[in-house]
């Protein structure tokens, strides 16, 4: 194929491809609270934050502080790569994958390694961050609101990791992979329903 | 360049373009109503209730670890048959499945069977499957599916915590006869669904 005709596929399907519905949410309060906001009322993220807390609250403190800043750091990375080349849009097959995966292995209750849960948190958090740089920024949303989501990521990571690390042996724990086990079975219909919606 | 280089950067081009067509991202449309449906789903059909519950009585009766490992294990082999009946992977007999699910399940509570750990999840995961199949299918219109998908888990594990709690009457004499009892109900109702299912 010539290459202008290659290029005239590509804008063709570029332009084909139908634009993404999605809508910052607005507190009123500003942008940074709006990307508390979006965080707490975007179920892909607020699910893969979730499990990624349980999961490095299992593992114990140095773990769970690994994901603390892991998670979060990426976040920003991704978030600034997403606003800069939005292009890929919500990639929700990769996001739901990401939940799904952590919170697998929390039911499992999988003995990874510290290295383990941050790079984990690194991929999921870059990944999650991309997404919300590439629809939030389309929607007029600054960087304040990517520092917003950001904030809310680190405490609800916080809050999250550090109350399973505490938590005593027994039925608190079993609770925790039962959540897991929630979480990826929440996620193993999703995938199922997207790929029907993509067939 | 390599022809295999060249088709790998040309399909990579054609993803990269199509990706956007994906993005469904309007997460923030139609949640309530999706927990909602997705948590009353499942409670609307009394031949899951019974089954759910069966498996938390079963679980109770057997006692540790199974009375863990059953509810950690079922939402994922559900969620794994909810994917199947997603992606048209057909099972035969689902509703046949269902039904003979509370006669099982019902008769191991009556009898106290305890089958080795293994053995009693194969049971549980089998029978969780044509529960999956049969209920991860519907969506309504206008509602977000991963909240409808997390709705439906958390209320299948609710159910399952019922029997739990039920099934703390075990340490009691007249409690265990209770639960046999609950379980000769849950079996007699199977019978009912599967002369249901098969005229």
């Amino acid at each position: 194929m010539k290459p202008q005709a290659r290029l005239l596929v590509v804008i063709t399907t570029v332009a084909a491809a139908p634009a993404a519905e999605a809508h910052l949410v607005e507190t009123g309060f500003g942008a940074f609270y709006d990307g508390i906001a979006h965080v707490v009322m975007t179920p892909a993220d607020l699910l893969m934050v979730l499990a990624l807390a349980l999961l490095a609250g299992q593992r114990g403190t140095r773990a769970a502080r690994y994901a603390l800043f892991a998670l979060p750091l990426a976040w920003l990375v991704g978030g600034f790569l997403g606003a800069r080349w939005p292009g890929s849009g919500a990639l929700p097959l990769w996001t739901t994958l990401t939940f799904l995966l952590a919170g697998a292995l929390v039911a499992l209750n999988a003995r990874i390694r510290d290295g383990g849960i941050a790079a984990l948190a690194v991929l999921a958090g870059t990944l999650h961050g991309f997404v919300n740089g590439a629809t939030m920024g389309p929607l007029g949303a600054s960087s304040l609101a990517l520092g917003g989501a950001i904030a809310a990521v680190f405490c609800i990571t916080a809050i999250v990791a550090a109350e399973i690390t505490a938590l005593p042996a027994g039925w608190p724990r079993i609770a925790v992979r039962v959540a897991g086990s929630w979480i990826a079975a929440a996620g193993l219909l999703t995938l199922g329903w997207l790929a029907r919606t993509i067939a | 360049m390599n022809p295999w280089a060249e088709a790998l950067r040309r399909a990579t081009s054609l993803a990269l373009a199509l990706a956007p067509g994906f993005a469904l991202a309007h997460e923030e449309t139609g949640q309530a109503a999706g927990f909602l449906a997705g948590l009353v789903h499942p409670v609307s059909g009394m031949d899951h209730v019974l089954a759910m519950i069966a498996v938390g009585l079963w679980g109770a009766v057997l006692g540790p670890p199974a009375i863990w490992v059953l509810p950690v294990a079922f939402p994922m082999v559900m969620a794994l048959g909810g994917l199947l009946g997603l992606l048209g992977i057909p099972v035969p007999g689902v509703e046949i499945g269902i039904a003979i699910s509370a006669i099982v399940l019902g008769a191991m509570v009556l009898a106290e069977v305890r089958p080795p750990i293994w053995l009693a999840a194969l049971i549980v995961a089998f029978f969780a499957v044509f529960h999956g199949h049969a209920h991860g299918r519907e969506l309504p219109e206008g509602t977000s599916a991963l909240l409808y998908s997390l709705g439906f888990v958390v209320a299948t594990g609710l159910l399952h915590a019922v029997g739990i709690l039920l099934g703390v009457a075990h340490r009691w004499p007249d409690g265990r006869n209770a639960l046999r009892v609950a379980g000769a109900g849950v079996s007699l109702a199977g019978l009912y669904f599967l002369w249901r299912a098969v005229t």
